[in-house]
């Protein structure tokens, strides 16, 4: 029998697996790495793409993740999935998207939530399609 | 409102409506908001039920983050956080987390007694506190009370996601690292059972790890590409789950508190009904009873 190690992949929202395996692939931010047991500790960040997990009988596992973390031990692999499509001004408008909602709501007599609720959203929609282009560009490139 | 149907100011009113008619609207009329209490007390329940599997959901990724951090914290690593960095506070920022609907009982305002009574503390300090929104009533609340209110986000509904936080946590963050403020509270109510929950306030940055916990010997990461990005991601990532688990147990909170109000009403409906019902039947008689003496008067008088 091969060696093994412990695999979690865990999103904020829920549990997405957890088991044994030989062998995992993922998609860190310096190029696709490939981590056997033993592995020395290894922190890094993860880019959208697709992590493999390779089970005891020679079964691979695909998970799809927008990004994230990876963390590695020498018998523990901890992949930490982001939900949410992650890019810098993509949180930042979502930062300053919050800001306007505070303000908005102090400004507002009687606060009209139909057109906030229209406006937060036409915002983030912009704010996804931005990153959306953004993310298409690197692909390609 | 429903849930403040009480059976004590019967009396009363009941008085002035001797009518069986008015009587007989009367428990029609409470009989609908009855069936109204009941529905919602219903629809709470398999809310909550699945609000509960969610803030369940969401425990792995904070405990193995957290088991990252604690790692971090003993590593010694060359670059250090400035949220793994205590300093004197002169500001506050604090994250409330409220409801974005009332009608669950004394939930919110619990809460806010809880913050209002925090906050006067850290006035009588000399602090001051910048306050971050998340939920409607929290907003209506304090824009009254006025707080400095400096960001907010509401309307997150029966399912709210991590990417509707990054906002709201980015503004505290970027104010923390540009030493706006000092620390950063999270206050929200815990879900101890259906019938508890406890309103809690405590501080997430900087975070707070057990240090005097001695390790056997020193090791440190790997960083790629380097250890303050990755730093950076790791304890903004944290700070979400942190502020998400605080949504979702609010909300496992919200849906217990509104089922177990939605209960009592729908008991007090029922027991306003049968007190009613008690009185019209008394009023049918006593008019049953007139009619019958007025007649054998009238037959007397032929």
């Amino acid at each position: 029998m091969s060696m093994t190690f412990h695999v979690n992949i865990v999103s904020a929202e829920a549990e997405i697996y957890s088991g044994t395996a030989t062998m995992v692939f993922a998609p860190a931010e310096m190029g696709e790495v490939g981590i056997t047991p033993r592995h020395s500790p290894l922190l890094t960040r993860l880019k959208p793409g697709e992590v493999r997990v390779r089970s005891d009988d020679h079964e691979e596992m695909f998970f799809y993740v927008s990004g994230g973390l990876l963390e590695i031990q020498p018998h523990i692999v901890t992949v930490l999935a982001d939900t949410a499509l992650r890019a810098k001004d993509l949180d930042e408008a979502a930062a300053l998207e919050a800001k306007e909602q505070a303000e908005r709501m102090l400004a507002d007599q009687k606060a009209d939530f139909d057109y906030a609720k229209a406006q937060a959203e036409l915002s983030q929609a912009v704010a996804q399609l931005r990153a959306i282009q953004k993310l298409r560009e690197k692909m390609h490139t | 409102m429903f849930f403040r149907l009480c059976g004590e100011c019967l009396p009363d009113r009941v008085r002035y409506m001797s009518g069986a008619k008015e009587i007989r609207t009367k428990i029609s009329s409470i009989k609908n908001t009855q069936k109204i209490t009941k529905a919602m007390e219903m629809v709470a329940a398999s809310k909550m039920r699945k609000a509960q599997e969610r803030m369940l959901a969401s425990r792995p990724y904070s405990e193995k983050i957290r088991s990252v951090i604690a790692h971090l914290a003993h590593a010694h690593p060359e670059y250090r956080h400035p949220a793994m960095i205590e300093r004197t506070a002169r500001r506050i920022g604090l994250i409330v987390i409220s409801t974005d609907r009332g009608l669950c009982g004394g939930l919110n305002i619990n809460l806010f007694k809880a913050v209002t009574s925090t906050m006067r503390k850290w006035h009588g300090e000399g602090l001051e506190v910048d306050l971050t929104i998340i939920g409607s009533k929290a907003g209506a609340f304090f824009k009254r009370l006025g707080g400095n209110i400096v960001s907010q986000a509401t309307n997150l509904g029966d399912s709210p996601g991590v990417n509707e936080l990054i906002g709201t946590v980015k503004v505290m963050l970027d104010a923390y690292e540009e030493e706006r403020i000092d620390r950063l509270y999270l206050a929200n109510n815990a879900f101890v059972n259906t019938m508890t929950q406890q309103p809690i306030v405590e501080q997430i940055v900087p975070i707070q790890g057990d240090e005097d916990q001695e390790l056997k010997y020193h090791w440190d990461y790997l960083y790629e590409p380097d250890s303050k990005p990755v730093v950076d991601a790791l304890l903004t990532r944290y700070i979400e789950s942190l502020v998400y688990h605080g949504v979702v147990e609010n909300l496992a909170s919200e849906q217990a508190a509104r089922m177990v109000a939605m209960k009592a009403a729908t008991d007090n409906a029922g027991d306003l009904i049968d007190e009613l019902q008690l009185i019209y039947n008394k009023a049918r008689q006593a008019a049953i009873t007139q009619e019958i003496s007025e007649i054998v008067g009238g037959a007397a008088a032929v």
